[in-house]
Order: C-alpha cells, then structure tokens, then sequence
C-alpha cells in the first residue's frame, strides 16, 4: 500500500502536482494546480484524483472563492493534503515503534528536560543556515509577516501521542538550531501546523 | 454525548508562594482561553475566584474539570493553543506523577459532573487502567461504547 502510493510520485507531473498543492496554506482547486504545474486542466484533475485514490490527498467540494446562495454556482474540487502517512523501508524497519516506546518511558520517568537538552544539542550540532536546516529536517518553513511557521511536523504521529515531551523536545531542537543567529524560536501552537514560530529577529 | 476532563497536579510549593507567581499570572488568561475555544462547553469555576480548585485534604493538590463538545475539541485546546506553553513549564511549579492525572469519560449533553465523580473517574483510570468509564488522550473510546 505504502510502496503503491510513494511509486505515484515517480512521475514528475504528479510529483509536481503535489508538492505544489501540500506547499500551499490553503485548499487547491485544479485550475490553480494545472496552472502551477503547466499542464492541461484535464490532465491535472486526471492526476489529481490518482493521488487521492491513494490516500496522498484529500478532495473537498466547496463552492469557489466561499460564496454561498443562489447564484454562487456549483461546488467545486478542491485537494490539499491527506492525513495519512506513508513510509517504506527496505529492508523492514520500525523506527516509529521504538520512537513510542522510548517516549513512553521517558515521559513515565519524568524525563522530559532530559530529552529537552539532548534535543537542543542535536539542534546546535546541525550546520548551515537555519531555515535551510529546517527545510532539510521536514518542516516545510515559510515566511509570514516576519516570522517562519512550519507547515508540516517531522514527529506528528509521535507528538498526537505524547504532545507535551515531544512539543518540548521539539522546539528545543528548534532552539538549538536557530542559537546564535539572534532569531528566537517559541511555541505557538494551531491545529494543522507545526507547535514552534521562530522570530526572524530577537525582540519578544 | 460530550467529553468530561478531571486533572490533578500537586503543587512543589503552597499556590500564595513566590515560586508559582507566573502560574498565578496566567491563570485566567488561560482559563479565558479555555472559555473562548470552539467546542468548550463548561468548566469548574472556583468561589474564591482564584482559578483554582483544591477538594483534597492536601491543599498543593489543585485540579480543573471541564466539558466539551469532542475529544479533538477537547486536544485542541490542550495541546495546540497557548495552554501548551503553560504545560511546556509544568516542571516549574508540579511535581512528577507515574500515575495518571488526567482522565476523560463521556457524559450526556448538558450533564454538569461533580467533583466527586471526576474523583471517582480518575481512581477507576488509576485502579483498572483505560477502559470505555474512564481513559486518557491515548485511547479512543466512542461514546457509543459506553454503556
């Protein structure tokens, strides 16, 4: 299943097609995507529905631009992407299973600073520019209004289950990364986004 | 049905000490959080005003009760709002617990629980482990589960 899925994104029109739609903070609609992609509207929806017939992205119906009445025309399909995960290992590997474990253990021992400080140095010990570190690490940083989010968490799965140790152990290792730059990371968590904003400059 | 949360934590040094006066602090901030978060639907207000709630005989012990529309409502609130700096800092002014301090159970719309019953639902939790009566965030239990 997961192999299926992550083998949709070979081709490069459907590669291009998500990442484009997963990059934006909002629902995509296929006109916007085929533009984006340079592809015909009919090939892009084409594309589109296989990626979410493999659970890669979700479709909604919403009537255009949020209007709503008579007159407001039909629904149309809109993607963005799927909450699902997909990995491949080869050979087979759980990471995730003992990420879990450990996780439990530690919070049970109350060892949660522990993780902080091993986080924060794993952060310092990352080289090159920060948003360049984060990018690499999964994060999917982008600029708004001076301040970089991150789109997507690298521990979701992980931080749906323990939030507060892994929240913590995350934005130290956030920490660590920007340390010395005069940028500050913090927490400022929302649904669907990852929990640390960091400040591109060193006021509060 | 809708979602009941009862939580304890012992507080390292009486609440009036210098040592929780950031905690005093942002109490009702986070409390007007709580209050102005989709899906909140009620939560133990204390008498005093002070923003906390302490029925045990060990007066540091404080807890918070409250109900609400979801279980992801519920998360939301919790963990991806401004209340998780405020657990990020817990180590501040609670002690540790190996046993669990927050329990959930699901209630009947407009059932208002009792102290007595979030007591009485977290010594469930801690005497049976997570079952459909009494469980935690690491559990999924529908309410269509419960008897």
């Amino acid at each position: 299943m997961s192999i299926e899925a992550i083998a949709l994104l070979n081709d490069p029109v459907r590669r291009g097609l998500y990442e484009y739609v997963v990059s934006r903070g909002h629902d995509v609609g296929r006109n916007e995507a085929a533009e984006a992609a340079g592809v015909q509207r009919t090939l892009a929806a084409f594309h589109l529905d296989k990626l979410v017939e493999a659970g890669l992205l979700d479709a909604v119906f919403r009537r255009p631009g949020g209007r709503g009445g008579p007159g407001a025309g039909r629904p149309a399909k809109y993607y963005r992407r799927a909450s699902g995960e997909f990995a491949v290992s080869v050979p087979p590997r759980d990471y995730r299973t003992a990420a879990s474990l450990l996780a439990e253990a530690v919070e049970r021992a109350g060892l949660d600073e522990r993780a902080e400080e091993a986080a924060r140095a794993r952060g310092r010990a990352c080289s090159g520019g920060p948003e360049e570190v984060l990018r690499e690490r999964g994060y999917e940083p982008y600029e708004e209004e001076g301040v970089l989010r991150m789109r997507n968490c690298p521990f979701h799965l992980l931080a749906e289950e323990h939030p507060v140790l892994v929240c913590s152990m995350n934005l130290a290792l956030v920490e660590g990364v920007v340390e010395g730059t005069g940028w500050r990371a913090r927490m400022d968590p929302a649904p669907g986004r990852c929990c640390v904003a960091v400040s591109k400059t060193n006021e509060i | 049905m809708q979602l009941a949360q009862y939580n304890i934590a012992r507080l390292a040094a009486p609440l009036a000490d210098a040592a929780n006066r950031d905690f005093v602090a942002n109490l009702d901030r986070v409390n007007a959080l709580a209050d102005e978060s989709p899906g909140f639907v009620w939560r133990l207000v204390d008498e005093a005003g002070d923003g906390t709630f302490h029925p045990y005989d060990d007066h540091q012990v404080i807890v918070t009760m409250s109900v609400w529309e979801s279980r992801q409502a519920l998360f939301d609130f919790t963990y991806r709002s401004g209340h998780l700096e405020f657990l990020r800092r817990r180590r501040e002014w609670f002690g540790h617990s190996e046993a669990p301090t927050i329990v959930l159970w699901w209630v009947p719309d407009g059932h208002v629980p009792t102290v007595e019953e979030g007591k009485a639902r977290l010594e469930l939790l801690r005497a049976q482990g997570p079952t459909p009566e009494a469980f935690t965030f690491r559990e999924d239990f529908e309410p269509a589960a419960v008897r």
